[in-house]
């Protein structure tokens, strides 16, 4: 992979123009499992660091080989390095992972709903990631665990495929030590060898403890993955008004222009990514939206 | 007895079963406990009871040539292990393992058959129990035949 010099904008002159990539650096890459990995980018344009809220997302440009939508992974409070960590599943994000350090991507953003986290205050706090749906939540968890006092409950269930294909292996090492925090970890398929649970990620919640009349639930993952949960969770009486779901579709623009994202009258990359489920439930999961 | 007869009583499993029908379930009941790495029961064995899980976790399995022993559903406190015991020919399906030590309520499935049969309305109620855990298992292997991490959604 080719590295550009980047143009250098002083302060003053930074595009601020959305659809204008700004040139990113990137610091280290690592592998997550085989096909996951987990970029570092710093600003190449001596701009400032580019802030953001949980669940939010850039589009990442590889020059000369198109541009994709991923969610921010990293820490929020720590704005200054920006982590995506991205899954390579088609072309440009099979070229994403070629990348080493020092190499350049074209960054724009960040875009989109965020994960409500004023509206969680003084709740218990689900969160419930599928396979890579992991990675948009994470910032959400830093900023409960940054301010653990004005939560009650929380706690993190995770579904995988398999133990290989769980992501942030040793965070959640460092996550389970935390006295205050319930991480809960199930895959669909393992061998004998594997100690943890076993089942889909919806068997988890009855594990979890919590209070459905004050409770704040962010799903991540796959559709299919989240209606499973959506249908567990109203088992337990938990109230579609407290459930936030982080939608997927093809986007493009990420301003709501082409249209290429649009479900039924909502713009994923506008009004979402995240949307509380009472928003979304006249169309969640009709095969004709 | 009379313990068993309040654990079982307070067991999720049990919950809003007639109490006249306990004493008759304690009589087919038992404390068992596995060492680490102990059959619970295997493949083709005979299923002649049932467990309710105290403590512990266990490990479904099958073994397969080439893999090895394949986990499909760990099996964890409070929740139920075996109903091959309820459907003919009552044979296991696949192996229960205790990842480590293990105690459980056996429930002796020819003593409770046998209890059913002289009283359906006790067979109901427990074809009731069985058919939620049956269907919620149902449900989360056509999610795991799913697949649905293997690609995006």
């Amino acid at each position: 992979m080719s590295t550009l010099t980047p143009p250098e904008y002083p302060a003053a002159v930074l595009p601020s123009d959305p659809m204008l990539p700004r040139p990113f650096r990137i610091l280290r890459a690592r592998a997550e499992n085989a096909d996951t990995f987990t970029l570092e980018l710093e600003p190449a344009d001596r701009g400032p660091a580019l802030t953001f809220a949980p669940g939010q997302f850039t589009m990442l440009y590889i020059f000369g080989v198109g541009e994709v939508p991923i969610s921010i992974s990293g820490d929020p409070s720590r704005p200054q390095t920006l982590v995506h960590t991205v899954r390579a599943v088609g072309a440009v994000t099979r070229a994403m992972r070629q990348l080493k350090p020092g190499d350049m991507l074209g960054v724009r953003g960040p875009f989109g709903a965020a994960w409500p986290m004023e509206a969680a205050a003084g709740n218990d706090v689900l969160l419930i990631a599928g396979g890579i749906g992991l990675a948009p939540l994470r910032p959400a968890l830093y900023s409960l665990l940054a301010q653990r006092d004005r939560y009650g409950k929380i706690a993190l269930l995770i579904g995988a495929r398999s133990p290989e294909d769980l992501i942030f292996r040793k965070e959640l090492e460092k996550w389970r030590s935390h006295l205050d925090l319930d991480v809960l970890v199930t895959v669909d398929h393992a061998t004998g060898a594997w100690r943890g649970n076993v089942g889909v990620v919806t068997t988890l919640i009855g594990r979890a403890a919590f209070d459905p009349m004050h409770l704040t639930a962010m799903l991540c993952g796959p559709e299919i993955m989240m209606r499973f949960t959506v249908q567990e969770l109203f088992k337990r009486e938990v109230p579609a008004a407290s459930l936030y779901l982080s939608m997927e579709r093809n986007m493009k623009c990420a301003l709501g222009f082409c249209g290429h994202c649009q479900w039924g009258p909502e713009f994923i990359c506008l009004d979402g990514p995240v949307f509380r489920y009472d928003r979304l439930a006249p169309l969640f999961g009709k095969r004709e939206v | 007895m009379e313990n068993l007869e309040r654990y079982l009583a307070e067991h999720p499993f049990f919950r809003d079963l007639p109490p006249r029908y306990l004493p008759l379930i304690v009589g087919c009941a038992s404390n068992v406990y596995f060492d680490p790495g102990e059959f619970l029961f295997r493949e083709g064995q005979e299923a002649n009871a049932f467990y309710l899980i105290r403590h512990g976790q266990v490990a479904l399995e099958i073994n397969s040539p080439s893999r090895g022993p394949i986990i499909i559903q760990m099996l964890n406190e409070g929740e139920v292990a075996g109903f091959s015991w309820l459907i003919p020919p009552y044979l296991w399906r696949f192996d229960a393992r205790a990842t480590g030590l293990v105690r459980a309520t056996a429930l002796d499935g020819r003593c409770l058959r046998a209890k059913c049969e002289a009283d359906h309305d006790l067979g109901y109620e427990l074809l009731k129990r069985f058919s939620t855990i049956l269907e919620e298992r149902l449900q989360s292997t056509r999610l795991q035949l799913l697949d649905v991490y293997s690609n995006p959604s």
